[in-house]
């Protein structure tokens, strides 16, 4: 005898028929790590611009703010960008990334503020470190929480990512800060879904990481992809450097030869792009996006492993960020 | 161990992207497994071996200590413990990963919790030499109250059991048999030794009795596109753009379903109706969007619409509630949950004031034991009834993670406190819901029935004037008249399982047996009683509900009642049998694979189901929740029916 079916499922269904538990979704639907990325990072900005009074985007002029300021163009086109950029100006800066930079503001039409290291020593809030070279990545610090406390940012987004070093592997995509611009890595906020909590008290803010989960091949692969054009230093060039603790520092007014070294002319281009006093260099002939892109995928250092404020000590990223480092 | 040198990885474009999440302790060697993924995927740069071997060497250890290269905060190094999520990132040519690791112990649940929430998969660590502990159901347990679609337990340390197939077999039977209890819908298990580096990356030549995937192989292949939900359009609007008076766009990213120009949709709560006129992603305007994307849309028509607001299609709407039953993990480490209290629940792109009223029990993390409470602790989950200052566009999460997860923050600091999972509308809003649902029917609204009269079930009287009339004639009368005592069997099973067929032939014989026995059948039911209610879960639930009730009044009769419904939810089931004396109510799962059912397929309704004429169909759309604990399983693939009756007069005759 053959079993019948059981009538008591007669539809009346008025859904749109689409399989859910279907094993194969079409490929029609898919999106790749790229757009996954780009689309979470224009969901956090626009999260920020819902949700804060003042929001401000830091701008360094490196690769990963260049990406983020693009991600802010594009998440509220056809409208401008509704929040100003600034840049943090150590004032040890390469020429080329203060050229890029106000080109770059033309670009994608957005405000830019700068404040300057400079001023913080000239009004006593800073000093200088000693030594013959300097590095002034420690003082900026100061000079960003005055900025956020001249102009009542709530809300400070940074291109921060999460891969870059251990201490940011638990940062938040929106990062509490209290009142002293301090983060406490023991008592952060949970951040479940796609849930961000922005709430805060006067005087509180937050730092926002849109790119949080993009890694260093993520954002070369992006920046390729939408052709974005980025300044001449990451591309190969000729570079009078000097080697120092197994770092390649470029030469310049603000980083001068210590006794017993020697300079060298070669072709580098740098990875990431900060202070000039710490920022490495790497060889590199890659004259091309895709040769970058082949380059860092290949590459057997991490990114921060040029970056000598990195190395004072295993733990340096966590105290800085702790004192409101970006 | 020397220097690991990455090799040039191959760059693919179109790598997919998984999410997942590590749990365990210290000591199931959890970060060594990680670092022997990201070692032996050849992830770890110069630098950073270098920084490893120079630790290591410090801390006076003989290998480089693999677990160095993830216990990111100092004050976890110092203590060598994990205590926060921390998120690592490593590809290979086929996906991208996110791992979201996170500690083990218990007074970390906030944390496991958070890490799970965005996961597509959780690795479960058990030290092979201490078997199932009480971590390891509370990794399972967490894992299935998110709802992470995958969980591959990894029984690790096998290097120390002298790689024993037996010690495997034992440990996988003891928690498959735990997991039974849980709702998980894919659960592998995999023997490695993350010291080693056994079936991490490398498949083991120290276990060749084990054929399986290694654990590297199942991240890359583990399918998941099917785990996302294409079918429920949901749209909350996160921000308006509008850059002139000729354009005006809503920003936000697809929660889940499809888009296409042109389509009709509902704005919640104004319901009012526009349709589609422009899919914008900056200078792009595709012709359709989909889940995950972060879009603009616009609208043919003038439609006030703010952040908070939810875009769905007309014909497919979420429920409207300000009062729902959630599982709420509670995150506070300063205050208990305080049901006096007044909290702020954030929702998708919307924000409103909440009472936690009621805590209906504490769940038990490591057990599943439900216990009483007055409040939840840090760390502690509980089932809550929840109202909200304004309604919610909700689906339950189980359905929907994005419509379906919130979190609860202090109203006084702004810190979040806790994170909950809608379970379904709170019980007693039914009739409300049914009377505003004519009323829009009446005044010619779009038919928005099936989803809209999503709600829960009045298990209590409206009022409370109503009491019961015992009568004159009792139970034990009926009983004694009949010669036999009543009960309820009901089979629950897949359409097309043979239910209505069994119970068909066993009145027949109860009946030639003097028996008096009755039979309610689905259709029957649903062309009088319930031919009001259509196929959503809240359909369902109430039609489920009122079988209860006239099986109720039949077994207070004295009668046999023998029912057959599809009854997919366990919960459902569960509310039934509730209402009947111990022994008074019989589940019978029949069982039937779903390939079979199709293949029989009578009346052609999982064709039409395929076809899409039908929706919600279970089997198809829905999933179906087997019974935990059976009074008797008949499978239909393997017995006939004269066997299945057999076996149910049999059930009867022993009692």
């Amino acid at each position: 005898m053959a079993y019948n079916t059981d009538p008591s499922v007669a539809p009346r269904g008025t859904h749109t028929p689409h399989d859910v538990h279907a094993p194969h979704v079409p490929d029609h639907y898919h999106l790749s790590t790229l757009d996954q990325l780009e689309s979470e990072a224009i969901y956090v900005l626009r999260e920020v611009a819902a949700q804060f009074e003042r929001p401000v985007m830091l701008f360094s002029g490196g690769k990963d703010s260049i990406v983020m300021s693009w991600l802010a163009r594009k998440a509220f086109s056809p409208g401008k960008i509704p929040f100003p950029l600034m840049h943090i100006d150590t004032g040890h800066n390469f020429d080329e990334t203060l050229e890029y930079r106000d080109w770059w503001m033309k670009e994608i039409a957005a405000t830019l503020i700068v404040r300057t290291v400079q001023a913080s020593i000239d009004s006593g809030r800073v000093r200088e470190e000693e030594g013959i070279n300097p590095s002034r990545n420690g003082l900026q610090t100061t000079t960003l929480l005055d900025a956020i406390g001249e102009f009542s940012f709530d809300c400070a987004m940074g291109g921060a990512r999460r891969d870059e070093e251990k201490a940011r592997a638990k940062e938040r995509f929106f990062s509490f800060r209290d009142r002293f611009g301090q983060w406490d890595p023991k008592n952060q906020r949970p951040e479940l879904w796609n849930l961000f909590n922005g709430l805060h008290r006067p005087g509180e803010h937050l730092r926002a990481f849109p790119i949080s989960n993009w890694t260093e091949l993520d954002v070369w692969q992006y920046i390729e992809r939408e052709k974005i054009p980025i300044p001449s230093l990451y591309y190969t060039h000729e570079r009078e450097v000097v080697r120092r603790d197994g770092v390649i520092l470029a030469l310049g007014p603000h980083n001068r030869l210590l006794p017993g070294e020697t300079p060298e002319r070669i072709p580098v281009r740098f990875r990431t792009i900060g202070d000039m006093t710490c920022t490495g260099a790497t060889e590199s002939t890659a004259a091309e996006l895709s040769d970058i892109v082949n380059e860092v995928a290949a590459t057997r250092v991490t990114e921060r492993g040029g970056r000598a404020d990195d190395k004072r000590s295993e733990a340096a990223m966590e105290d800085r960020k702790k004192q409101g480092y970006f | 161990m020397a220097p690991t040198h990455a090799e040039p990885a191959t760059i693919v474009r179109e790598r997919d992207l998984l999410r997942f999440t590590t749990a365990g302790s210290v000591d199931d060697g959890k970060s060594t497994l990680i670092g022997r993924l990201l070692f032996d995927s050849k992830q770890i740069f110069q630098d950073q071996m270098e920084q490893l071997e120079t630790t290591s060497k410090l801390r006076g250890e003989e290998n480089v200590n693999l677990a160095l290269l993830t216990d990111g905060l100092r004050s976890e190094r110092e203590q060598g413990i994990t205590i926060d999520v921390a998120y690592r990132y490593f590809s290979t040519p086929t996906r991208k990963f996110i791992i979201a690791d996170t500690p083990g112990h218990e007074q970390y649940t906030r944390n496991m919790v958070t890490g799970a929430s965005t996961a597509d998969l959780a690795i479960i660590l058990i030290d092979a030499r201490n078997g199932v502990l009480t971590q390891s159901r509370r990794h399972g347990i967490i894992a299935s109250l998110l709802g992470i679609p995958h969980v591959v337990v990894c029984v690790n340390k096998m290097d120390l059991m002298d790689w024993s197939q037996a010690r495997y077999e034992e440990i996988i039977h003891e928690y498959r048999e735990f997991a039974r209890k849980l709702n998980i819908h894919d659960l592998t298990f995999i023997p490695v030794s993350a010291l080693m580096g056994d079936n991490v990356v490398d498949p083991s030549t120290n276990m060749p009795w084990y054929d399986g995937a290694t654990l590297l192989h199942e991240l890359e292949n583990v399918t998941i596109a099917a785990d996302r939900n294409l079918v429920d359009f949901r749209f909350p609007v996160q921000y308006v753009v509008r850059p002139h008076q000729d354009f005006r766009g809503f920003a936000g990213r697809i929660a889940s379903g499809t888009i296409r120009v042109g389509e009709e949709i509902t704005v919640l709560p104004s319901r009012r109706t526009s349709c589609v006129r422009g899919i914008h992603i900056h200078d792009d305007t595709p012709e359709e969007a989909w889940e995950g994307q972060s879009v603009v849309l616009t609208l043919d028509d003038e439609i006030d619409i703010s952040r908070g607001d939810m875009i769905v299609r007309s014909r497919n709407v979420p429920e409207v509630q300000s009062e729902f039953d959630a599982t709420l993990a509670w995150m506070d480490d300063r205050h208990e949950l305080d049901t006096r209290r007044q909290y702020i629940l954030q929702h998708t792109t919307r924000t409103t004031r909440a009472t936690i009223d009621e805590i209906v029990y504490r769940l038990d993390v490591n057990t599943l034991h439900r216990s009483d409470a007055a409040s939840l602790a840090l760390n502690e989950i509980g089932r809550v009834k929840i109202t909200t200052a304004n309604p919610l566009f909700f689906d339950a999460y189980d359905r929907n993670r994005d419509t379906g997860g919130f979190v609860i923050i202090d109203p006084h600091d702004f810190r979040t406190v806790g994170a909950g999972m809608i379970r379904h509308a709170s019980q007693g809003t039914m009739e409300a819901l049914r009377r505003d649902e004519r009323e829009r029917r009446l005044a010619g609204a779009s038919d928005t029935a099936d989803a809209m009269s999503g709600s829960g079930t009045p298990a209590q009287p409206v009022s409370r004037n109503i009491t019961r009339d015992p009568g004159l004639v009792g139970l034990e009368d009926r009983i004694a008249r009949n010669g036999h005592r009543p009960v309820v069997l009901w089979f629950t099973g897949l359409s097309g399982a043979g239910k209505s067929t069994i119970a068909r032939e066993v009145e027949k014989r109860l009946f030639d047996a003097g028996r008096q026995v009755t039979r309610l059948d689905g259709d029957n039911l649903r062309h009088g009683l319930s031919a009001d209610l259509g196929f959503s879960r809240a359909d369902r639930r109430e039609n489920i509900r009122r079988v209860g009730q006239v099986a109720r009044l039949l077994h207070d009769a004295g009668l046999i009642v023998l029912c057959t419904f599809v009854s997919p939810y366990r919960e459902d089931r569960a509310l039934v049998r509730a209402l009947f004396p111990e022994g008074g109510f019989r589940e019978i799962h029949v069982q039937v694979s779903l390939a079979e059912a199709r293949r029989r397929d009578p009346k052609g309704l999982y064709a039409r189901a395929d076809a899409g004429e039908i929706a919600g169909f279970t089997g198809v759309h829905e999933p179906f929740e087997d019974p935990e604990a059976p009074d008797l399983t008949i499978d239909t693939d393997s017995q006939d029916v004269a066997a299945a009756v057999e076996a149910v007069l049999a059930m009867l005759s022993e009692g």
